[in-house]
């Protein structure tokens, strides 16, 4: 089984880091060209929410890819890739304060209590403070037994962008892409339950 | 101490960009970067076929409806479009409108009328005289352009045709042929697309019917050969690629008000009070204008144009928005 050394774990780290910020790049680099279609600013909310959802999915494959593959060194990236679902949700709400309401958070606050679908984008958006503040190791230790409770959010998390997403599509009824990203999703979830109710089997035998 | 203050000075020969080269500098920083080369071909494509030669419609500008507002660049009005009949995304239109076959194309123009009749563009470009009109577009989105279209008053038409007594609506429908049109395979809406308005709305001198942009006949993208533009109307009103206008006794069942009833009305008029369910109609972004450092700015009450209010007297349009 493949099991990377020390060194080897340090480079697929590096070259991750360098992938995951390829989204970013593109945006950066459409921009230069002018290229970002006639309306800009829609381009990068939309892109930079798309890519949060894909991080999150990518964030939520390590645990099942690792139980089947019994690579256990993929919980290595995990925090990465956590970290930059983060990263690209900051980008997501950014986008939403500055260009949607010129910093006025006044005129934001009304609009995330008005609008369901920016409420739980918004909530999402939330939760995911606490779980990118505890990601460093010290933290861990700190929170011990109660970590793995806290980061038990992220399924909430996961479920609270997907309704977000779902319900910015449904005005149009452009469901195709909520589809693919949201049956992903709850394999993903469902993956959770199953490794559960297996190891509860096992443990009452 | 002296203190030597840094003074304008005429700047050498040497120093002054060549305007050739100042004026190239988008192409420079295209050519910089390099990367995502097949869709930046595909969108270069697209935009040739954008700037292939159209031909020129003899209008005469009315100053009765040119807005003071600055025009949105054609590249803008021509790559960004909402035309679901190809496509969900907004630069689906440019790319794959072209299929559309224009030439030989008629409007069947019927019912509660004593004159139906079949018209053909060029019958369709002598009801009356052309005119050029600079309107705003309020798309319900919440982003805004000014197009110059090219047209006459709808009105014109329907008086050709005569309408009788039970008159009371005006429906349009889109062509719809899945052949042309890769979008009309998909389910977001119930094909062909209707719109509809009461025929008082449609008299109305500033309802136009469109037949050209920027001095010259429509692109695919934008609804060739024919369309209206309404422009105090959200944008999805104002059908595109019109192959009938028939008038009814009932309200025409449109085609975003059976998608979504509490989302899109059957008036949707432009309101900036009555908002989206999802979005606040307030403001809206100028395409081309408000860009990363400007606020939005203010929705106006029927997009600017006050002269429709008189249609409405009487109505909660909160009610019937």
């Amino acid at each position: 089984m493949f099991t990377p050394n020390q060194q080897q774990t340090r480079r697929i780290k590096a070259a991750l880091f360098v992938l995951a910020l390829l989204p970013l790049a593109r945006l950066v680099l459409l921009g230069f060209q002018d290229k970002l279609s006639a309306n800009p600013i829609e381009f990068i909310t939309r892109s930079s929410g798309d890519w949060t959802l894909y991080f999150l999915c990518i964030t939520l494959c390590i645990t099942p890819l690792r139980r089947l593959s019994g690579w256990n060194w993929l919980l290595k990236l995990r925090r990465m890739l956590g970290l930059f679902t983060f990263f690209y949700a900051c980008l997501h709400f950014t986008t939403f304060i500055w260009f949607d309401h010129f910093f006025d958070l006044e005129a934001m606050w009304k609009d995330v209590l008005k609008r369901p679908f920016i409420t739980v984008g918004f909530s999402a958006f939330v939760l995911l403070i606490p779980l990118a503040a505890t990601s460093t190791n010290a933290m861990v230790r700190r929170l011990g037994r109660h970590w793995h409770m806290l980061h038990r959010l992220i399924y909430l998390v996961a479920i609270l962008a997907m309704l977000h997403f779902w319900w910015m599509r449904a005005g149009k009824q452009n469901f195709a892409q909520p589809v693919v990203v949201g049956s992903i999703l709850a394999l993903l979830l469902v993956s959770r339950l199953v490794f559960w109710w297996r190891r509860r089997a096992s443990s009452a035998r | 101490m002296l203190i030597k203050r840094a003074r304008f000075t005429e700047p050498l020969p040497s120093e002054i960009t060549p305007r050739a080269l100042f004026e190239s500098r988008r192409e420079f920083m295209q050519q910089l970067a390099v990367g995502s080369i097949a869709a930046s071909a595909m969108l270069d494509s697209a935009l040739a076929q954008n700037t292939a030669p159209r031909s020129k419609l003899a209008a005469r500008a009315n100053p009765a409806y040119f807005a003071k507002d600055k025009p949105t660049a054609f590249a803008d009005a021509t790559s960004y479009n909402n035309f679901y009949e190809f496509g969900t995304d907004k630069g689906d239109p440019m790319l794959y409108a072209g299929s559309m076959k224009t030439q030989p194309w008629t409007v069947r123009i019927d019912g509660e009328v004593k004159k139906p009749m079949t018209l053909d563009i060029d019958s369709l470009l002598k009801v009356a005289p052309l005119e050029e009109r600079l309107y705003r577009l309020r798309c319900v989105e919440g982003w805004s352009m000014a197009i110059p279209w090219v047209g006459y008053s709808l009105a014109e038409l329907i008086r050709k045709v005569e309408p009788t007594g039970n008159a009371k609506f005006v429906e349009f429908t889109s062509l719809a042929d899945p052949k042309q049109m890769p979008g009309v395979g998909s389910r977001v809406l119930d094909w062909p697309y209707v719109e509809g308005l009461r025929i008082d709305e449609a008299n109305h001198p500033l309802a136009l019917l469109c037949v050209g942009m920027y001095g010259q006949t429509l692109l695919n993208q934008n609804g060739a050969p024919v369309r209206v533009v309404l422009p105090w109307k959200y944008g999805f009103k104002s059908a595109k690629s019109i192959v009938r206008i028939r008038f009814t006794e009932t309200q025409p069942h449109t085609a975003w008000n059976k998608s979504a009833p509490s989302e899109y009305g059957f008036y949707s008029n432009v309101n900036p009070e009555v908002d989206h369910p999802r979005w606040s109609q307030a403001a809206e972004r100028r395409i081309g204008e408000d860009g990363f450092f400007a606020k939005k700015r203010k929705t106006l009450m029927f997009n600017g144009y006050p002269e429709v209010a008189a249609l409405y007297t009487g109505m909660d349009l909160k009610k019937f928005f």
